[in-house]
């Protein structure tokens, strides 16, 4: 490990632990993911790591380089903003595409289409277009 | 002493971020359907780029960094691109 002899104490060990939180969390919800029954429940597992998994490795990062240079370094919170800001996204539009496929095979258990909120868009108007 | 903990400590962070990938892939082969593929898909990019990170902390060199940060923007494009297929059947109406 190259300076790493130039690292102070405290840095080295906030470092240490933060490292080892975030990859445990991430693995613990690895470990969500292989367990846990059906698709909705395992859409919320790998959160763990999307969250503080990422955010601890990213502190990590930004304590080592902070420590070894001069000046505090942020580049890293870029990469956690941008992880908590579309991870929510991806995981909506895959729920969303995992109801919607669910729904169309008909399978038991699935939610159904709420009756007093009608889907608006392109699908009411045409079933509005078709009634009248 | 405390460099020698850092070592370590990364070390173990590698494995069990290797681990998880490894988790992970096993879901993604077995997985039952199409959406749990694509999930962990996803995860697989996340646990990667934060793989990176751990490499590059313990290279002590910033050039990992920016790999982390393309990791991140495609796995976000493909994951966003693979859900909407998996809507719509098209990815760009």
């Amino acid at each position: 490990m190259t300076h790493a002899g130039a690292l102070p104490a405290w840095a080295a060990l906030l470092t240490a632990f933060l490292v080892l939180l975030g990859a445990g969390l991430t693995l613990l919800g690895a470990i969500g993911t292989l367990r846990f029954g059906s698709f909705f429940e395992r859409v919320h597992a790998p959160t763990l790591g999307t969250s503080w998994g990422t955010v601890a490795i990213v502190l990590a990062s930004i304590v080592r380089f902070s420590a070894l240079g001069s000046r505090p370094v942020a580049n890293e919170l870029l990469i956690g903003v941008f992880i908590t800001v579309t991870t929510p996204v991806t995981l909506m539009l895959l729920a969303r595409a995992a109801l919607y496929r669910d729904r169309a095979e008909g399978k038991q258990g699935v939610p159904a289409r709420s009756i007093l909120r009608p889907p608006r868009g392109r699908n009411q108007q045409g079933e509005s277009g078709g009634g009248q | 002493m405390t460099a020698i903990i850092l070592l370590w400590s990364v070390t173990a962070a590698q494995i069990m971020l290797v681990a998880a990938m490894g988790c992970y892939t096993y879901r993604l082969i077995r997985g039952p359907r199409a959406q749990d593929r694509v999930l962990c898909l996803d995860a697989i990019y996340v646990s990667a780029m934060l793989l990176v990170l751990t490499v590059g902390i313990r290279a002590g060199s910033p050039i990992y960094f920016e790999a982390a940060l393309i990791i991140a923007v495609l796995g976000f494009a493909s994951s966003v691109a693979l859900a909407k297929f998996l809507m719509r059947g098209e990815v760009i109406e």
